[in-house]
This record gives structure tokens, sequence and C-alpha cells, in this order.
């Protein structure tokens, strides 16, 4: 009876897990805000092109700095551009770019922080001071500096913005596998034979996967974090493309009198990171794991 | 102990080398170049030439590396390219001006961040928590850009109280000074003060659930006795590190926030010297930024050896 229970348990498929996991979360009043948030500007996201009663690139002279009204809901902006197809449209850029960059990131800050921890010795050694090395130097230089070398087309920036943000996540991976090889599975996987890769991904993954990922949700706040400041100092995405971060930087010197034109992008920005933010806790608690006492590398 | 000073000392600098490197390359990749930018249109035969042989291009890169990390090494990291000035001149006055921000909001943060903590712990899940922690959520994920955008609209431009941008020179007196630099301080001091509180309340929430604090209760010492006796002094020192990090980790939103107030530190002058394409200054500025973050967490490091005997023998048997 016992033994048939335990069975049961392993059983579970991947998706009953999944659903599991989405609930526990969502029973939090913090974590249904935040999943809610995420799923409604992901949801935006994709229908947003569909929706937007204007052109965002249309200008209009005739039509500048006006209020909001019925016809234009967060009025217009110094070009005479809807604010509001401007918002719903600006976080499409970023939401996809920092995805997939945080997807990379996990990829191979997962796997390098794995290996490393499992190898250990020199190779481990070197590879960590030139992380170290990395996290060192202020993010904003170092994006500044992969974005005026490679330019800021999204073919250049997922992959940039994903290996800048992984080096964190090396060091997370590592840390978490180190807990577990010294565990006695490891030890007899070894003895049994097994292979480096195969030790990697039967033993380690399974057991450091949720850290890894916790800490993928939290560099996608960064990730976006850093992506819109980097539009916004205007490193980032080139006009007249809508994103909120060179939205905030335009409408900002007319804030005086158009306010409107700034505080829509500003909702829009801020509502998208706590709501990542939010969801990435809720995810941690979920899974156990607590993420407060993590400094923000 | 001495020996792991040392160590920890070595690996900081062996970082620092590597860091350099790394700008080093970097800027060394960057499309275009001091001389093709500093002559614009007129960048071809002659002149390029002599440019080069003047800023001394002509040499293979690892040479250049060698005498520049040489020269760095004395504090001298050649000239600026915009202003023809010694890097020397021109980051003197900009990392003052960025200390400044930095201490204020280091000084205003710290105690505040204590005491919310704390706060936040004893109180936990009660309203006092519930209110503060939403707070410091959205303090602490809302980017800086925005929070100093929406501080100087409702500050500055609705209430007028205080003004928006820094508009006087910073070597006027303090007290000329003060009212500028008041709402890049809060801005800054807003998102490190929430990190920081944040982790003073989880690490103060581990403390009390420890065994030793419940046998203080059992024992029948008084709440506050207990508090501030037996659970901050343990709670607070592995706070230590996480602040330096946090600290470091701010030196990248100081730079956005000196730019949307307009304010001349460090910080802007990252992006001057980034959009002039004045690679001997990136080089500088990273190189003095990443000293910055890795004195400020050998130091945290050093800080938790001494205050924590345990720790330190745990170092040695590793």
């Amino acid at each position: 009876m016992k033994l048939d229970n335990i069975y049961q348990e392993e059983k579970k498929s991947n998706f009953a897990k999944v659903s599991e996991i989405i609930i526990t979360m969502a029973s939090r009043p913090s974590g249904f805000i935040g999943l809610s948030i995420l799923i409604f500007h992901v949801i935006l996201a994709f229908i947003s092109p569909y929706i937007a009663p204007y052109d965002f690139k249309a200008i209009n002279p005739t039509l500048m700095l006006q209020a909001p009204s019925a016809e234009y809901w967060f009025g217009t902006d110094d070009l005479g551009r809807d604010v509001f197809t401007r918002t719903i449209l600006g976080g499409r850029t970023a939401l996809t770019i920092t995805f997939f960059g945080s997807l990379i990131a996990l990829l191979w800050g997962g796997l390098l922080g794995i290996f490393c921890g499992l190898v250990g010795g020199k190779t481990d050694d070197i590879v960590m001071r030139i992380v170290d090395a990395f996290l060192s130097i202020p993010w904003i230089l170092a994006m500044l500096l992969i974005v005026s070398l490679l330019g800021t087309s999204t073919e250049v920036l997922i992959p940039a913005l994903g290996f800048f943000y992984g080096k964190g996540i090396v060091r997370v991976a590592r840390a978490a596998t180190h807990d577990v090889i010294a565990k006695d599975f490891i030890v007899s996987a070894r003895a049994r034979g097994h292979s480096n890769f195969s030790i990697i991904w039967n033993e380690i993954i399974p057991n450091v996967r949720d850290a890894i990922l916790v800490e993928g949700a939290m560099r996608w706040s960064w990730m976006l974090l850093g992506f819109s400041s980097l539009s916004f100092l205007g490193f980032g995405v080139s006009p007249p493309t809508p994103d909120w971060g060179l939205m905030i930087s335009n409408a900002r010197g007319l804030m005086s009198f158009a306010y409107w034109s700034v505080i829509a992008p500003i909702v829009g920005l801020s509502s998208l990171i706590i709501g990542i933010n939010l969801t990435a806790d809720a995810f941690a608690k979920a899974l156990g794991i607590d993420r407060s006492t993590k400094a923000p590398v | 102990m001495l020996f792991l000073i040392i160590k920890r000392i070595l690996l900081g600098l062996i970082t620092l080398f590597i860091v350099s490197l790394i700008t080093f390359v970097g800027t060394e990749i960057l499309p275009g170049d001091a001389c093709t930018t500093y002559l614009e249109r007129q960048a071809f035969g002659e002149q390029l030439e002599a440019c080069y042989r003047r800023l001394g291009l002509n040499v293979p890169a690892y040479e250049r590396y060698v005498s520049w990390a040489v020269n760095a090494i004395q504090g001298d990291f050649g000239y600026s390219l915009s202003g023809e000035m010694p890097i020397k001149e021109v980051l003197g006055p900009r990392i003052k001006n960025s200390l400044v921000l930095a201490s204020a909001a280091i000084f205003i943060g710290i105690p505040i961040a204590l005491i919310l903590g704390i706060v936040t712990a004893l109180w936990r899940d009660k309203l006092p928590d519930v209110a503060i922690s939403t707070v410091t959520i959205f303090a602490m994920t809302i980017p800086e850009f925005i929070s100093a955008t929406l501080l100087i609209l409702i500050i500055a431009i609705w209430l007028e109280w205080l003004p928006g941008i820094v508009i006087v020179p910073t070597d006027v007196s303090f007290l000329e000074l003060l009212p500028n630099i008041i709402l890049p301080v809060i801005a800054i001091a807003m998102i490190m003060t929430a990190h920081m509180a944040r982790m003073v309340r989880s690490s103060v929430i581990q403390v009390m659930a420890s065994e030793y604090v419940q046998m203080a209760i059992l024992k029948g010492v008084p709440y506050w006795k207990m508090v501030f006796k037996h659970v901050l002094p343990n709670a607070l020192l592995p706070a230590i590190n996480v602040v330096a990090l946090t600290i470091a980790w701010l030196l990248g939103g100081v730079v956005v926030t000196e730019v949307v107030f307009n304010y001349p530190g460090l910080g802007r002058l990252v992006i001057e010297s980034i959009s002039n394409r004045d690679l001997p200054t990136v080089q500088a500025l990273a190189i003095i930024l990443a000293s910055i973050y890795v004195s400020i967490n050998l130091l945290a490091d050093l800080m938790t050896l001494m205050l924590n005997p345990r720790l330190k023998t745990l170092q040695i048997r590793k």
C-alpha cells in the first residue's frame, strides 16, 4: 500500500506538477496579483496590433499635445501621435527581447554553473574569476558598451542581454550544484560509472532546476529594467518604435504641461516589472525557496 | 586570519586585472576609434596617421595595454579626447559629486532600512508589515528613471517645492546646493532602502525562528531585551554583505538618476564618454567603478570575518 503511494507520487505528469505550482502561486494575494498583471501584459502584447485604434507612427501636427479625451484616451504626444496606441504597443519589443534573453541567460548560465560546480578545481577557479570580473563592471556601463559595439537590433540585443544577465545565474547554479554534489545519489552514480554528462542530466539538473528557474524569473525583471533604462538613455530601440523607456524620455521634457504622455508609459512599464517581480516571488515561495536574502547582483 | 585577508585582497586584484582586460578588449573592438571620431570627415591619409602617432595608436594593442595599465596603476589614465584634458582632472570633481550623492543616500537609507526591516519582521504578516512590504516592493522594482521622473513631476512641477534638475554648479556652498540634491538623493535612497529593508526583514525572521531565541522566550527573557540583545546582533551580521552588494549594485542606478537630474557626477560622465566615443575615459571609468565594487565587497567580507568568529574557523577549514 505504502509503496503504491510512492509510485503514484512519481507518476504525476509534468502538466499536473506545473498546474499545482501555478495554483499555489495564485493562492497568495501577491502571487495572484502578479500573475494577473503578467498574463494581462502578455495577452496585450499579442493582441495590441489588432486593437490599436490609430497608427503608432502617424504624425499629425494639428493634434500636438492634446489632453485625454473620448477620441484620444490618453491624449497625444508632441508629434500628435496617439499615446494610448503607443502605450499598448510599447511593451511588445521589451517583453519579447527580455523573455528570449532570459531563456538564453538561463541556459548558458545554468549549464556553465552546474558544470563548474561539478568539476571544480582549476577550471572552476578560472571561470569564476572571469564571472566575478564581469559582475564587478556596473551593468549599465557594460550594457552601453555592448550596445554601442553591436547596435540595437533584436538579433543582437537578445544574445547580448542573454549573455550579460547569465553571469549571475552561473553563481546561483554553481552554489545549488555544490549543495547536491555531496549527496549519496551523486556518489553512487559515480560509483556506477556514469559519465559527467549523464550525472548532470539525470541527477543534478532535476535537483537544481527550481533554484535556477527562480533566478531566471528574477533576471527577467532586471533585464527588463536594464533594457528600458537603455531605451530611456537613448541607447535602446530607435524611434519611431513605440517603447516605454523611449516614450518616457521623450515626454519627460514636456511633462510640466502634458503629463499624460509620460504617465501612460510609466504605468505600463511599472506594472509589468512589478507583475514579473511578484510572479517570481510567488514562484519562489511555491517552490519553497527564500529569495529575499539574495542581493541584486 | 592574516592569510585570509591577503588571499581576499589578491583575489580582488585578479578580478580587477580581468576587468581591465575585458574593458580594453571591449573598447578595442568598438567600431571607429578616437581618431576617426575626432577628425570626423577628415579621417584619412596624412591627418589620420598623424593623429594615430600623436595618440600612440600606431603601436600593437598589447603594447598599448601594458603601457596603459602601468600608467593607470599610478593614477594616470591618459588624456580625455573630448576636452583634451587629463582624465585625472576630469574625474576628480565628478567623483566628489557622486560621492556626495551616494553617501547622503547611504546615511539616510541605512537607518531607515534597519528600522523598517526590524518593524516588518517583528510584526510579521500584521498590518505594519503588509503596508511597509507593499511599499518596499514598489520602491524596489520600479526603475530609477521612473521614480525620478515621478518625483520631479510631483514635487518639482506640481507642488513646486524643490528644483527638478540640478542647475547650480556643484562647488557652491552646501546650503545653496542642498535643495538641488534632495530629490536625487531621495530617488537613490528609495531603491537602496527598499532592498536593504527586505533583507533585514528576512534575516531577523530567520533568527527569531531559531532555537536559541525560542529558548530565551521559554526562559522568560523580556521581549524587547531579547530582541535587542539576542536577535539583532545575530540578524544584522549577514546583512552586512548584502548591504555592500546593494551599494555596489547602486553604482549602475546612480548613472540613470544622475542623467535624469542633470547632476554632474560619474554617472553622467559614463553616458557622455560613451556617446562621444571617448574610449580612454570609458576605460578609466570601468576600472574605477569596478575597483569601487571590489573594494566594497572586500570591506564587507573582512567586516563579517572580524565580527563573526564562527565564520572565521569555517573559512580556514575550507
